[in-house]
């Protein structure tokens, strides 16, 4: 598979999640392992550019698509968690920021979402579509205004 | 997690053969149920057959208005498909109330439909669970049951099946195709998965290695709703939801579709609501007859006993949003 743009040749046992696979046989550390059961969104990762669980994921599901991982990202929404305070510890951030990508790419391409619609972005509309991404410090506030800020 | 041998069959035979022929297989859909269920031990299959590159991926138009969803469709997508929208809106309702965006997007159709229960003594492996080990005996009776069911329960489980997808399709009469090294079957939706009994164990109609490739969906009633009531506002499972489905004429009800989720091992069709209601008024108390005649029969413990009127108020919430709106003609 391609990581961050650099081809990585990876051989691993089927039973490995693509985060362990990133994070134990490649030394990308940016997607942080919270819960391993899908239910945290700390492991958000973009595959082929769209936004997965890395940890419900085998990476051998994932044979050769592209990974970008917080690492490989260069995107506004970065500068803008920092501006808003969009982040304390800083645990889920790598994921909220790579989920927010893929988010803004399926609203852009018409997703629905249970908040309503697909018309303009609201507050409720990036709550409802941002709800996979937990934060134990409670950050909400900040990372939706950073991501309303990049949306306008 | 248990080592198991991998394979990814590029075509549907390859993929039959191989879940006839290897020993302890199981197919792998989107895996977030599955590698959840194989890291905790729960599920240990020795082959795990990966459906994902089989063409089973697209919707498409029947000649008779339905539709036919493969079973390799994502959730995000078939949430999305502007005729799920426009046509069947109880159906991307759902979709989009389950799981998260992140989920949704690797979720299969076929994985959905046999996602097993999110009963907590199910996922603890130092619990008794009739379901996980039959015969050990069910922590959930007299534990934390608040997320159980209370229709179609047995003395030996009391667990939900926790789709959303579900419900819409069993108000749909979603119909699921079926293959095995025998051949193609059709199994009506609401066929599919079974009432625990004696036997929590087994939870669907399907024989070992039978591979789920469609669900097609007749064509559409004039207008549907799905509405979920949960502990949070979003990525949480159901306590209770309908999946709703109403034509009125003249203030008399002409069609009524209801089924249930969160209150039962299954998908739950609510026949004797449908019953009542169709050729009745659709007014306020005949929705509210026809939930409580339905939930009759509910059994409850300790824990779940606020199921009931949750289940009443939310059937007749539903019905009563539909009545006012569109549903008209
Ligand atoms: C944190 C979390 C929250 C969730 N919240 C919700 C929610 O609110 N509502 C909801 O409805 N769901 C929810 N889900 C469950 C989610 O919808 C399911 O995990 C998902 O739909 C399963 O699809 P999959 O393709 O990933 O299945 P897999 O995990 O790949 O497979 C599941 C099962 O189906 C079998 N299978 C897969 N495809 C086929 C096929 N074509 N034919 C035969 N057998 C097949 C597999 O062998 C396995 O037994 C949640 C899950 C998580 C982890
Ligand atoms: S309700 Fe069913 S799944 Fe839950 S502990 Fe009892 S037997 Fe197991
Ligand atoms: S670590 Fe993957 S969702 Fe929590
Ligand atoms: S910033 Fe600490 S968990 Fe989100």
């Amino acid at each position: 598979m391609k990581v961050n743009g650099d081809v990585a040749a990876l051989d691993v046992e089927p039973w490995v999640s693509l985060l362990d696979a990133l994070r134990e046989r490649l030394g990308v550390t940016g997607p942080k392992k919270g819960c391993d059961q899908g239910a945290c969104g700390a492991c958000t990762v973009l595959a082929d550019g769209v936004r997965i669980n890395s940890c419900l994921a085998l990476a051998v599901q994932y044979d050769g698509q592209e990974i970008t991982t917080i690492e490989g990202v260069d995107h506004p929404l970065q500068e803008a968690f920092v501006r808003n305070d969009g982040l304390q510890c800083g645990y889920c951030t790598s994921g909220q920021i790579c989920s927010a990508i893929g988010m803004l790419a399926e609203h852009a391409a018409g997703m629905p979402s249970a908040a309503g619609g697909s018309g303009a972005l609201t507050e409720d509309e990036v709550r409802e579509r941002m709800s996979g991404n937990l934060c134990r410090c409670g950050a909400y506030n900040g990372i939706v205004d950073a991501i309303m800020e990049v949306a306008r | 997690m248990k080592p198991f041998a991998y394979v990814k069959p590029a075509d549907v035979e390859a993929a039959l053969h191989a879940a006839a022929t290897e020993p302890g297989a199981k197919f792998l859909g989107g895996g977030t149920n599955l590698v959840d269920l194989m890291r905790e031990g729960i599920e240990q299959p020795q082959t795990v057959v990966d459906v994902t590159g089989l063409p089973f991926d697209t919707v498409e138009d029947l000649p008779d208005g339905g539709l036919r969803i493969g079973a390799l469709v994502r959730n995000s997508a078939l949430a999305a498909d502007p005729r799920v929208r426009d046509r069947y809106p109880v159906l991307s309702q759902a979709l989009l109330s389950g799981a998260s965006g992140q989920l949704r997007n690797m979720a299969t159709v076929g994985g959905n439909l046999l996602q097993r229960t999110r009963c907590l003594y199910f996922y603890d492996t130092t619990s008794a669970c009739n379901k996980r080990e039959p015969g050990s005996g069910c922590d959930a009776l007299d534990g934390f049951n608040r997320s159980c069911a209370i229709l179609g329960v047995s003395d030996s489980c009391i667990a939900t099946h926790p789709s959303d997808m579900c419900v819409a399709l069993a108000a749909l009469d979603a119909v699921v195709e079926v293959r095995g090294t025998g051949g193609t079957r059709r199994v009506p939706v609401t066929d599919l998965h079974r009432l625990p009994g004696d036997t929590p164990e087994i939870e669907t109609d399907l024989a070992p290695g039978e591979l789920i490739t469609a669900v097609e969906l007749p064509p559409a009633p004039a207008d549907s709703r799905y509405r979920k009531v949960r502990d949070r506002a979003s990525y949480a499972f159901a306590l209770v939801s309908v999946a709703a489905a109403l034509e009125v004429s003249d203030g008399t009800v002409t069609l009524a579709r209801l089924a249930l989720g969160g209150i039962a091992p299954k998908p739950w069709r609510a026949r004797e609501a449908e019953r009542l209601l169709t050729g009745g008024p659709a007014d306020e108390a005949a929705f509210r007859r026809a939930a409580e005649a339905e939930l009759a029969a509910a059994s409850v413990r300790d824990g779940n006993a606020f199921k009931t009127s949750l289940a009443t108020a939310t059937i007749v919430a539903t019905l009563r949003e539909l009545s006012q709106e569109g549903a008209v003609r």
